[in-house]
């Protein structure tokens, strides 16, 4: 059993460097330049809120939306962790971007031949053993690379060591099920932007809930439909003959076939 | 007579007013691409043209269901005159929906991936299959009216003899198609405001898409009655009119039932743009028709029945408009409005279907069907061989055929 990976972004640590960005353009050859928010050229971003820096990226969830709501099967989630889309497949119907719960997915707009773009969580390092670029680049450390059980247990240590300055929250643990990417802060999170309502259900259930009637409502409806019509049917066959019986006795020497 | 020139002269001009501005619209959408033509974004995925083309596009062909259910399963037969242009008139909507999602898709050539790509827990592969699926039964319900226009007479009977499996298909891949389009919006609970999300909203689009379905043959009857200088058939019209306006109480208890279920009659008076569209969408779509319906006198005159059908239809825009457009705006954090280019596509897209229809009620046997069983004879066949000419030839199918 291959361990999941992960990564813990402590946004006290953070210092808005952009490091990781830098790192991350150049990983995945992206056009050059600091951008503030998610693009199709920025598979991560600092955003600030009052001078907080938060890292915004692809979560890698456990139980991914997009993969669910792809209708050709374009993301797939990698038992390492990382979620990966395959443009090969791509229809673009940008489903992914609309069900996405963190608004990640970024689309080529002026594009002839878009594609949808995101965070790798550098899969082909992370297969040869190799920490994500953005970690390696972090000189504060606020973004740790490792084991999702092991960066789970020192978050907690964090909090723990120091439950005076964090919130007592490990953002990412459960939420929509649990995500790759997970956070600690000393400023409450929805100040910083994250959703904290999120439950713990993974949101491919709630479609699966309607889709898995598919086949009752087909067989079921099938059934019912060809029993009303062939009620229907019958009863008007038994009038018409009913109907000739009537003529026939009225002195009429019609046939009756019924 | 000059009248009725100057009349057509009017429309045509407009049709091709709003082809030619939606010819230049394709051409900017398929050169510089989505972002160059339409004001969606990275926060704004889905604007117009899944909004009204697709989710109204499907929803007003469900008249074609709705009817073929009546007449061939329940038997109903008193009904069998306007199924016709019932029938055409969805699949016009599907052909809507195709031709828009060719130009939504941002990879429109690879379509196709949804046949052998396979994600079974996507509803948007559900979707894919139904429209697939429908598309294709809707032709070959419509079929008939093309092989006895062509006098194909052997073809047409084997159909008529498939016709109950096709027609029982059709029902479930309606039943089907109406409700995924409200599951697609399951996934977004965090998203779509509190008035819309409901884990209800299959149910919700499945039965309003039938009421439309009902309003949709009312309004037709009506606009190609005039068109055509045909009488409209009245109390069949007005009983249609009462099964909305079942429909419509049906849906209206569920929707208030879901309200104080999920107990969001807090947010039901709060005073921003979501509130009032949504009364606007509650009391257009459902509270007025119903009303009105509900009157045998309204329902019994042309002018009543006519004006319940259209503020059923403008509702129903309105709510998938709401889902589609208007509710997702405070979660996205930007304001979305279709740009002109937007506009112009799916208005030169109903153009075409508009052209499309009138056509076929020119020249194929459309609402004469029954003269042509009693006399053997095609009134549209006049019309079709003065137009191109053809009077001195010999109909070349009819010698196929005979």
């Amino acid at each position: 059993m291959i361990p999941r990976k992960a990564m813990l972004i402590d946004i006290t640590m953070c210092v808005g460097c952009n490091s990781c960005q830098d790192a991350c353009k150049v990983q995945n050859h992206l056009r050059e330049g600091k951008e503030e928010t998610l693009s199709a050229t920025a598979y991560t971003a600092l955003e600030e809120h009052d001078g907080v820096f938060v890292r915004r990226m692809c979560r890698h969830c456990e139980e991914p939306t997009c993969a669910s709501v792809c209708p050709v099967g374009a993301f797939s989630k990698m038992p390492e962790g990382p979620v990966l889309y395959d443009e090969t497949k791509c229809i673009g119907c940008r489903y992914c971007m609309q069900a996405c719960p963190f608004q990640v997915p970024r689309y080529e707009w002026t594009s002839v031949k878009p594609r949808v773009q995101k965070c790798r969580f550098c899969y082909e390092r992370i297969k040869e053993g190799r920490p994500t670029a953005c970690s390696e680049a972090c000189p504060t450390g606020a973004t740790k690379f490792g084991n999702r059980d092991d960066l789970l247990r020192e978050a907690y240590e964090r909090i723990k060591a120091d439950p005076d300055k964090y919130v007592n929250r490990v953002y990412g643990e459960v939420e929509v099920g649990g995500t790759s990417i997970l956070y600690l802060t000393s400023v409450p999170f929805e100040k910083l932007g994250f959703h904290t309502e999120f439950s713990r259900t993974p949101l491919p259930e709630l479609t699966w809930n309607a889709l898995e009637k598919i086949p009752s409502v087909v067989s079921v409806g099938s059934v019912l439909l060809y029993g009303i019509y062939w009620i229907t049917s019958r009863r008007e066959e038994v009038e018409r003959a009913e109907g000739k019986g009537r003529a026939s006795r009225n002195g009429r020497s019609r046939p009756n076939h019924s | 007579m000059r009248d009725i020139t100057s009349k057509l002269t009017f429309w045509t001009c407009t049709a091709g007013l709003l082809l030619a501005a939606g010819a230049y619209s394709t051409f900017v959408r398929f050169t510089g691409g989505l972002g160059a033509a339409t004001h969606l974004s990275d926060k704004f995925p889905w604007g117009l043209w899944i909004g009204f083309d697709v989710l109204c596009g499907v929803g007003l062909a469900a008249g074609g269901f709705t009817l073929c259910c009546i007449v061939y399963i329940f038997n109903i037969k008193r009904f069998e005159p306007i199924i016709r242009p019932t029938v055409l008139t969805a699949f016009m909507g599907y052909l809507l929906v195709i031709v828009a999602l060719m130009f939504d898709l941002g990879r429109p050539w690879a379509i196709w991936h949804a046949i052998i790509m396979w994600n079974p827990h996507s509803v948007m592969f559900e979707v894919a299959w139904c429209v697939m699926l429908y598309t294709t039964v809707l032709s070959l319900e419509f079929a008939p009216v093309v092989l006895e226009r062509f006098k194909l007479t052997r073809t047409v009977q084997l159909m008529k003899k498939l016709s109950i499996p096709i027609v029982i298909l059709g029902v479930l891949l309606s039943t089907l198609h109406q409700s995924s389009l409200g599951s697609l919006y399951l996934i977004v609970p965090y998203k779509l405001y509190a008035l819309w999300y409901t884990p209800y909203l299959p149910l919700f689009f499945y039965v309003s898409a039938i009421a439309v379905g009902c309003a949709m043959v009312i309004f037709e009857s009506f606009l190609s009655g005039r068109a055509f200088n045909r009488s409209i058939e009245m109390s069949l019209l007005s009983q249609i009119g009462k099964v909305a306006a079942v429909l419509l109480a049906v849906l209206l208890t569920m929707r208030f039932m879901d309200a104080y279920n999920r107990k969001i009659f807090g947010i039901l008076f709060v005073p921003r743009t979501e509130t009032y569209l949504y009364w606007m969408e509650i009391g257009v779509g459902i509270l007025i028709p119903l009303l009105l319906l509900s009157f045998r006198k309204i329902r019994m005159s042309e002018r009543g029945l006519f004006l319940s059908a259209v503020m059923i239809i403008l509702g129903f825009v309105l709510d998938r408009l709401n889902i589609a457009v208007t509710g997702m705006q405070a979660s996205a954090g930007v304001s979305y409005f279709p740009s002109w280019m937007e506009i112009s596509v799916t208005m030169a897209i109903v153009t075409a279907g508009f052209v499309v229809f009138s056509l076929a009620a020119r020249y194929l046997p459309l609402f004469e069907h029954e003269a042509v069983e009693q006399t053997g004879a095609l009134p549209a066949q006049e019309a079709w061989a003065e137009d191109l000419n053809l009077v001195s030839q010999p109909y070349a199918a009819e010698r196929i055929t005979q």
